[in-house]
């Protein structure tokens, strides 16, 4: 993929439609075109992070906990963002992420990704967005499994009793 | 050290200062003489009358009179002045071979210092004395002797002969001599107490410099560099001043002495011509006293700058004797180089009533007694300040206790030489300090304690090698070959470096390093012309690789290299290239910018094409980039053209149309052409070079090999599918191609099947070998502090010591690899005595004993075995 098309893949996306067209094509240039098999890695939890991916086409699943211990978590789909937290943190990657079936994925430099949303409100606002949906999605998940906890407390201490 | 500078000089030199003495002795005759003849030629030859003269049975006529005594004063002036030639350089060798001896002797004494010490003294202070302060001592010893003898005694000869035409001449040349003797001695305690001022200022500010240095980056956190700079403004300043005084001082007593020698000659043309007039003297006699009194200046100027120097260097001799005496050094005997066996030792370690005692009085460890079994596996546990670090180093005879006393088995640690603590003791802290050299060479440090096989030396080296050995016994130096081989295969229970190599790889796999390794071998080279077979040996690895490689699961991994077809994923240099560059001839960096590379270009002809698509690549640059600031990371990182560049690529992307480009300025010109070249098409994907221009690339790869001038045969190793390219690393080697852009996992995929392959032909252990051969660079910095640490503890366990001494040697690892490393030592340690000093107890269940310290003092000394017995009774009964 040239860059022009890859430049107009950006510009489809909400995150990054407001940037000027120099902007984003350097955002274009740094970024690196993945094509990937079902069940190949993105990445591994605990790799070093160094870059933010965006679903072009495909999806993929996250996974939590490594080895035999793995369980996924979620799925993520065309125009999600991906690994976006580890570099705002500055922290190795928390989860493992495989491709679900064919997956298309714009690999953007985490440095150029941060600079480009520090530099556009818009875009840090996009990303506040995404990063409070995530929030949001965890929360409810907290909820609902505490009630699932309690509820399942609730059965062995009647049926012991 | 001798306790005065010329006591320091007769002890190292007697022989040859005695020497120089008598060489100067035999001059005077000369001197005296060349002031004789021209009397005789003035009075005899030319005044008189009365000839022919007879000399030695011969007679001679007026002029050949003269000629004869003429060149007698001319052989006289040879001598003289031959001899004067030979005496200094004599002097000079003396001089250099004395602050050689002298430099040794201080650098010595900096290995013998109480560690404690080094925390009080700062680097700088050593350094500036060590290199700067002495060579003016140097300079002076061969002066100490010859010139106040050869001086004195021209001035005494001259004196003489003037005393001996007239007493009343003589007088008056040394009227003024006690005035002098009186003042300048006065004026010179005045500068010797400024000279010492200025020592003491000029090394505090070397120890402000390397302070700053060493703590530039608390400067740039705090924005102090105002009070760094005033701090050393300050310094400088108190600097400046009394080196003025100095200068004003020494200036003053210049002028003293000249005006005193411009006052005598007064004397002689008042006294002297009076005489003459009355007939009393010769007018021959006044001429030579005249030139004899030119001459008497000079030794007397002499005299006076030695006795300045003289004073200089007894102050500077006197401040280094104070640096060099720390109370409590180690004694010499003690860092002997042992002549036969070195003893084990063994036995139970009994620490009695130990103190260790700064000189503030501050106990760090205060009165501990303990005692272990050596074969036992210790834990020392105790927090900072408890006093369980100084305890270590005092177990390990890195610092000597102020009392008490250590004994293992039989034998009195304090009393113990370092060929025994050193050898059969190893102790790690958790600052492993690495040497500049090889990860091998910091390995192997501990078994490399005196040369054990002499180097081989022939010819032309041998005879340098001699003259080496004779200066380093002529001043004091120990004579100890550095290319001489130093390991001790024995004390790391081998035979030979091919078994200690193999030991190494298992030490290693036992710190954990032997991963990271393995890894600096794959990026390191190996020369295969001192290797032979390993190249065969790595060929073979990159065809199991390649033959791997086209399974299909690993399809789209790799761009293997071949010289008919062009690789995508490099760039256009290192497709041309094809490659790797020696040196910076053909650094692809700059390889558009290369004669012979553009004339390749316009032989294939794609000079016109590469201008069309270097504007082109200039216009996609311009835009990216103009609108970051010039500093920006991502120039470095992304942009072909660097943020110093941009302005000139700014201009002519405005100037330059594509119709243009046939007759462009020679700079614009070499700007367009270089930036095609960093092109990779996988990478970039800017559209600009399509299929059709790789027939045209491949035409200019085989162009630029075929006519290769012989000036760039050595600056580039081709990539050859048949053969070893040794400029290339180990990795690049088996890999033969280039990782594939777009493929996520690519290279934790490619490392994997390399490891493989390594494993099945069996090269690790080779590639492991070359990894110890990489260099850990100035103070081990391109080493981890994990690495660093890794790496102490490989070496302490390489010499198979009696006792290993761990204080918090694992501090800097990760919580997993201190418990692994731990595991591995304590199940290992056999019947080596292990000590390890902990801050928490929470491992201490592991060990056999447990020290528990804090203050100071031991609190609990207990094994552990026993302890578990007592809790196991103490269920017993609870459950009874």
């Amino acid at each position: 993929m040239q860059l022009p098309e890859i430049v107009a893949v950006l510009r489809g996306i909400p995150l990054f439609a407001k940037l000027d067209s120099s902007k984003l094509k350097l955002l274009a240039f740094s970024s690196t075109y993945l094509t990937m098999d079902a069940g190949e890695v993105l990445f591994f939890e605990g790799d070093p992070a160094d870059s933010v991916y965006l679903i072009d086409e495909g999806e993929a699943n996250i996974f939590t906990g490594r080895g035999a211990k793995e369980v996924k978590v979620a799925q993520i789909g065309r125009h999600g963002l991906v690994g976006e937290m580890a570099i705002f943190r500055d922290s190795p990657r928390s989860a493992t992420i495989r491709a679900a079936g064919r997956l298309k994925v714009l690999k953007i430099d985490g440095d150029v990704f941060r600079a480009v949303v520090s530099e556009n409100p818009e875009a840090a606002l996009t990303v506040m967005g995404i990063l409070s949906d995530k929030l949001a999605a965890t929360t409810d998940e907290y909820e609902r499994l505490k009630a699932s906890a309690a509820a399942a407390k609730d059965r062995s201490v009647t049926s012991q009793a | 050290m001798e306790p005065t500078f010329f006591k320091f000089i007769f002890r190292y030199s007697k022989r040859q200062q005695i020497y120089l003495l008598v060489l100067t002795c035999l001059s005077f005759p000369f001197l005296y003489y060349s002031l004789e003849l021209p009397k005789l030629i003035v009075n005899d030859a030319i005044g008189s009358e009365s000839f022919p003269k007879t000399l030695w049975g011969w007679e001679f006529e007026q002029i050949n009179y003269l000629m004869i005594l003429c060149f007698g004063f001319l052989i006289l002036v040879g001598i003289r002045f031959g001899l004067r030639y030979y005496v200094n350089v004599y002097k000079g060798q003396l001089g250099e071979r004395m602050l050689r001896r002298l430099r040794y002797i201080l650098f010595a004494r900096i290995l013998r210092f109480p560690v404690p010490h080094f925390r009080k003294t700062s680097q700088g202070e050593l350094i500036s004395m060590v290199t700067a302060e002495v060579e003016p001592l140097g300079g002076f010893i061969g002066d100490a002797v010859a010139v106040p003898a050869f001086e004195g005694g021209t001035l005494l000869t001259i004196l003489i002969f003037m005393f001996a035409q007239d007493w009343m001449l003589g007088l008056a040349a040394v009227a003024l001599y006690p005035v002098q003797m009186y003042l300048i001695p006065k004026l010179q305690r005045q500068l010797n107490l400024l000279a010492k001022e200025r020592v003491r200022a000029v090394r505090k500010l070397s120890e402000r410099i390397s302070e700053s240095v060493s703590g530039v980056e608390e400067m740039h956190a705090h924005d102090t560099s105002e009070r760094e700079r005033s701090e050393f403004a300050q310094q400088v300043g108190v600097i400046q001043g009394i080196r003025f005084q100095i200068y004003r001082k020494k200036f003053f007593i210049k002028f003293l002495n000249n005006v005193i020698g411009q006052l005598t000659p007064f004397f002689f043309y008042s006294i002297g011509g009076y005489l003459v007039i009355k007939g009393d003297l010769t007018f021959g006699a006044l001429v030579a006293i005249l030139a004899a009194y030119k001459d008497l200046s000079s030794p007397w100027k002499e005299l006076l700058r030695w006795y300045q120097v003289k004073e200089d260097t007894r102050i500077k001799y006197d401040q280094l004797l104070e640096q060099f005496q720390p109370a409590g050094m180690l004694d010499e005997d003690l860092q002997r180089v042992p002549d036969g066996h070195v003893p084990r030792l063994s036995g139970q370690v009994v620490a009695t009533n130990l103190t260790l005692q700064d000189e503030s009085g501050v106990r760090a460890v205060d009165g501990a007694n303990f005692q272990f079994d050596m074969g036992e596996n210790v834990a020392v546990v105790g927090g900072s300040g408890s006093g369980s670090d100084s305890l270590a180093q005092m177990l390990a005879r890195i610092i000597v206790p102020t009392s008490g006393s250590i004994f293992i088995g039989d034998a009195n640690l304090a009393a113990l030489p370092e060929s025994v603590t050193g050898r059969r003791i190893s102790y790690v802290s958790q600052n492993v300090a690495l040497f500049r050299g090889s990860v091998g060479d910091n390995l192997f440090y501990p078994l490399m304690r005196q040369p054990l096989r002499s180097g081989a030396y022939e010819g032309e080296a041998a005879k340098r090698h001699e003259k080496y050995i004779m200066e380093a016994l002529e001043t004091g130096n120990t004579a100890s070959d550095m290319e001489a081989d130093w390991i001790d295969y024995e004390a790391a229970g081998v035979a030979d470096l091919d078994a200690l190599t193999e030991r190494a790889v298992e030490i290693l796999k036992a710190v954990g390093l032997d991963e990271d390794i393995y890894v600096f071998g794959l990026q390191g080279t190996v020369d295969p012309d001192r290797d032979p077979g390993i190249a065969e040996q790595f060929l073979k690895a990159r065809d199991m690789l390649r033959r791997r490689l086209e399974d299909s699961e690993f399809t789209g991994l790799v761009e293997s290299f071949d010289r008919d077809a062009y690789n995508r994923n490099m760039s256009v240099a290192e497709n041309v290239l094809f490659g790797t560059p020696i040196g910076p001839v053909l650094d692809l960096e700059h390889i558009g910018e290369n004669p012979y590379m553009l004339s390749v270009l316009d032989q294939v002809g794609l000079t016109e094409k590469f201008l069309s698509t270097g504007l082109q690549v200039a216009k996609v640059m311009v835009e990216l980039f103009q609108d970051l600031p010039a500093g920006h990371e991502f120039f470095e990182r992304f942009s072909f053209i660097s943020a110093e560049a941009l302005p000139a690529y700014q201009a002519l992307v405005r100037k330059v149309e594509p119709g243009d480009l046939e007759d462009l300025d020679p700079e614009d010109r070499t700007l367009l052409m270089s930036l095609p070249f960093k092109l990779i098409p996988e990478r970039h994907r800017l559209g600009l070079l399509d299929g059709s221009i790789e027939q045209p690339l491949l035409r200019a790869r085989r162009a630029f090999a075929d006519g290769l001038p012989e000036s760039l045969r050595s600056s580039v190793a081709f990539f050859e599918s048949d053969s070893y390219n040794p400029a290339a690393t180990v990795q690049d080697n088996i890999l033969f191609g280039k990782l594939i852009y777009g493929r996520q996992q690519s290279q934790r995929e490619v490392g994997g099947l390399i490891a493989e392959v390594v494993d099945t032909l069996q090269l690790r252990r080779k590639i492991v070998e070359i990894g110890l051969n990489s260099q850990v660079g100035i103070g081990g910095g391109r080493l981890s502090a994990a690495q660093r640490q890794r790496l102490g503890m490989a070496r302490a366990l390489l010499k198979r010591p009696d006792l290993l001494i761990l204080d918090e040697a694992t501090a800097n690892l990760d919580r997993l690899s201190q418990s692994e490393i731990m595991r591995r030592l304590l199940e290992e340690s056999g019947e080596m005595g292990l000590v390890w000093v902990l801050t928490h107890g929470e491992d201490a269940s592991r060990f056999d004993r447990l020290i528990e310290m804090d203050g100071g003092r031991v609190v609990a000394n207990h094994s552990i075995a026993k302890v578990a017995q007592i809790d196991n009774a103490a269920d017993a009964a609870a459950g009874e």
